[in-house]
């Protein structure tokens, strides 16, 4: 196999992508909302489509802004399906999430003489051919994928910065957050605009699936390591960053095992995460399943050796 | 419960009576009722396979795993994947749907494994093994599919994400109506073991039961759903059957079966209607108008449903302030009568100022003012001239009996607290129908005592 420059933009790509997503992640994990990634990814599909209709254009900032719109209606739709009319979350998301996606379907369906949107583009995305896309940045041709990422991930690094308080407290202790003043809701609601902007820049880019995969995996693998906050950001940008460099390698090898030519980079970038979670949860040092077994056989030996005369003796015990 | 029996059937009538009153739409009526050979394939089918998935549902809805239907679906992908390129290198027929199904059910069920797995091994919660599980399998198919590709004869595999309802043909059919009639009868044979895993799956394991083991068969039967439904209507569509319907039929009833009963009947409504009304229009995809009549089913019934609606819920409250405020009011107008009085018993009835009123609560002069209106309506209270108030004859009677029953809760509470004062409805009933009569007399008595005594209000009619 041969490195090239190519390849090297792609991973930088993918790997900015996925730190930006790691990041955020982390406290949609701790908020126990991890699938408002994939629910915001399909549906910002109604955003695209009337973002292109009214415009009737496809450059990149109507739809972004039409896509993120629908994101943070995505989070506020399902707050209130849940809210208002109590209904479990998990199921509240489900509802609007393919509500809004099968919108976007009829939506392109309806205008599929004009429009032309491939729903199938919005899933897989086209990391592939990112570096082919650049812009000058001073004496540097720089895909412009790469700077767009950094600048989201830079948006959610000042985000995390500044509010890091804030966000713990109210991911860990909303109450406690909504006493102190700091309104768990407006976190909240910031915290999704935040995951619906990195969602929708990183999936023109790069397909949503690194973004689902992302936003859960390195923030999972992180909490089976870690019990603190800041180490568990780490650790998921850290495997973020791998998972990239590590899926685009796969992603050129596996298939020639089979004898065939490369696949999605961004497929087997989720892949790739899902290995290093596969690590952190057979090895992980407490809870990883390695150390229990190991915990569970060192147990069994020392109740095995330890003296038996506490059994003995009420053994031999004379009945009164 | 009477709403089911009421509006059940004004639902079912309301969703039929498109297709009665259309009689002058030719097609419409044919589609409906199934009389075009080319679409009744179609429409039976989504029609069947909304009743399996959406009797499933309502497990998972109840066990608080929606999505476990979204997690599943994608993580059958690699399997059709994988699956494809396994029989084109065996040189068979590479799209034969047997094998594509098989494909899908075991990287479903590794899924399910995986999924069971982190829950049961880790710290981690539902929701993140859910997404994990969606994220990884879906990427290894989008990975495996873009190997694939290249094979000939690949074309149309990614139809399972997005589904081709209009495709399904006779043989496809037979499976889906196999599959949801095996759905429906272990749903039905296992629902008592179901029902205790939903509502107390730490109680059903103490007993003795596999909860393990149920959970497989349960999220067994979402995988096997979401397998037959993948080809039939697409990934989305089957997540929207797995979810819409249950959480509609939740707002009617708080029943298991009636609730289960009711989200089968939405879902195979939603996909009947939906799949005609693509067949009527062209380019509607059948999956996209399946999906939003069910969604529409469901915010109607969010809105309307008299047992957990909105508008219910919202009405019960507005009864419940409605009738805090008019005790509050009487009450108070009663208190100050108490007040003017010089002598201990009964005070007797005559105007006050209303701004003597006002300063009882720490109620708005708006508030109060909407209160008063109310009263007066109810022709409790009287306005006087001069900003007086004066309660009627009726209201008098009212406003004794309401400061009567409330003293003696006071003091019910104040000397047996103990008795768990939160498990007797303050003010829904009359306390002698709650406590025994020795009690209210001693409450009386010691009421008597403390000179707080009102006495049994006098009847305001001729007896």
């Amino acid at each position: 196999m041969s490195w090239t420059s190519f390849d090297t933009w792609i991973v930088v790509a993918g790997a900015l992508c996925a730190v930006a997503c790691a990041l955020p992640g982390c406290f949609l994990v701790l908020r126990r909302m991890s699938m408002m990634g994939d629910a915001i990814s399909h549906a910002v599909l109604p955003g695209l489509a009337a973002a292109f209709m009214i415009t009737g254009s496809r450059t990149s900032l109507a739809m972004f802004i039409g896509a993120a719109a629908v994101g943070v209606l995505t989070a506020l739709f399902t707050q209130w399906i849940s809210r208002f009319g109590n209904v479990d979350r998990g199921a509240a998301m489900g509802i609007v999430f393919t509500t809004l996606f099968a919108i976007g379907l009829l939506m392109i369906r309806r205008a599929a003489g004009r429009v032309d949107l491939d729903p199938g583009c919005v899933l897989y995305g086209a990391i592939e051919l990112t570096p082919l896309d650049t812009v000058a940045l001073g004496p540097l041709e720089v895909p412009r994928v790469v700077v767009v990422m950094g600048m989201v991930l830079l948006l959610n690094l000042a985000m995390v910065g500044l509010l890091f308080k804030e966000l713990r407290l109210s991911a860990f202790d909303p109450g406690l957050s909504d006493t102190l003043g700091f309104s768990s809701r407006l976190l909240h609601y910031l915290l999704m605009t935040v995951v619906a902007v990195t969602t929708v820049a990183a999936f023109e880019a790069v397909g949503s699936i690194i973004v689902i995969a992302m936003l859960i995996v390195p923030a999972g693998a992180a909490l089976l390591l870690t019990h603190r906050l800041v180490p568990m950001l780490l650790i998921a940008c850290g495997v973020a960053a791998v998972s990239s460099l590590m899926g685009h390698w796969l992603a050129i090898e596996v298939p020639s095992w089979f004898g065939m030519e490369a696949t999605n980079s961004s497929g087997m970038m989720a892949v790739a995460a899902g290995l290093l979670f596969g690590m952190a949860w057979l090895f992980g040092r407490e809870g990883g399943l390695v150390a229990r077994l190991g915990r569970g056989a060192r147990v069994s030996k020392e109740i095995d050796r330890a003296p038996r005369h506490g059994t003995e003796r009420e053994e031999s015990r004379p009945l009164p | 419960m009477w709403w089911n029996r009421t509006f059940v059937p004004l639902l079912l009538a309301l969703l039929t009576l498109p297709c009665a009153a259309s009689d002058g739409g030719f097609g419409w009526v044919d589609v409906v009722l199934l009389r075009t050979h080319n679409t009744w394939v179609v429409v039976l089918s989504t029609a069947v396979l909304g009743v399996a998935s959406g009797a499933v549902g309502s497990f998972l809805l109840l066990r608080k795993r929606s999505l476990m239907g979204d997690a599943l679906s994608h993580a059958t992908l690699p399997g059709i994947g994988i699956a494809f390129a396994v029989m084109t290198a065996a040189g068979g027929d590479a799209k034969s749907l047997p094998g594509l199904l098989l494909g899908a059910t075991v990287s479903g069920v590794l899924g399910l494994l995986v999924m069971l797995g982190i829950g049961r091994t880790t710290r981690l919660r539902d929701d993140v093994a859910m997404g994990l599980v969606l994220s990884v399998f879906f990427g290894l198919g989008v990975a495996v599919l873009g190997m694939v590709q290249r094979l000939p004869d690949a074309a149309g595999l990614e139809s399972f994400i997005y589904g081709k309802p209009a495709s399904i043909v006779l043989d496809d059919f037979r499976w889906i109506v196999a599959l949801a009639v095996i759905v429906t009868v272990v749903s039905i044979l296992l629902f008592k073991e179901f029902k205790l895993l939903c509502f107390d799956d730490g109680f059903a394991s103490s007993q003795g039961w596999p909860v393990l083991a149920l959970d497989i068969l349960l999220l067994g039967m979402v995988t096997a759903v979401t397998v037959i439904g993948l080809q039939a209507v697409g990934l989305i569509l089957i997540i929207a059957f797995l979810i819409t319907p249950p959480a509609a039929a939740r707002f009617w009833t708080d029943h298991l079966p009636t609730m289960a009963f009711l989200s089968a009947l939405i879902g195979g409504v939603s996909g009947w209607l939906g799949a005609s009304i693509s067949a009527l229009t062209p380019d509607l995809p059948a999956g996209g108008v399946i999906v939003v009549v069910a969604a529409a089913v469901f915010l109607v019934s969010m809105f309307c449903a008299p047992a957990r609606g909105v508008l219910g819920r919202w009405l019960r409250h507005a009864r419940l302030r409605h009738k805090i405020g008019r005790q509050h009011l009487l009450r108070g107008a009663y208190e100050i009568l108490e007040a003017d009085q010089s002598r201990p018993g009964a005070p007797d009835n005559h105007a006050f100022p209303r701004a003597e009123l006002q300063g009882k609560r720490t109620w708005t002069p708006h508030e109060l003012g909407r209160i008063l209106r109310r009263e007066a309506r109810r022709g409790h209270i009287e306005d006087l001239p001069g900003s007086r108030l004066r309660l009627t004859e009726e209201g008098f009677g009212e406003a004794a009996r309401i400061t009567r029953n409330h003293r003696l809760w006071e003091m019910y509470l104040v000397t047996h607290a103990d008795i768990a004062p939160s498990h007797v409805d303050r003010d829904a009933d009359m306390v002698e129908h709650v406590l025994e009569a020795e009690l209210v007399q001693r409450l009386e008595a010691a009421l008597r005592k403390q000179g707080a005594w009102v006495p049994q209000p006098r009847s305001p009619h001729r007896i």
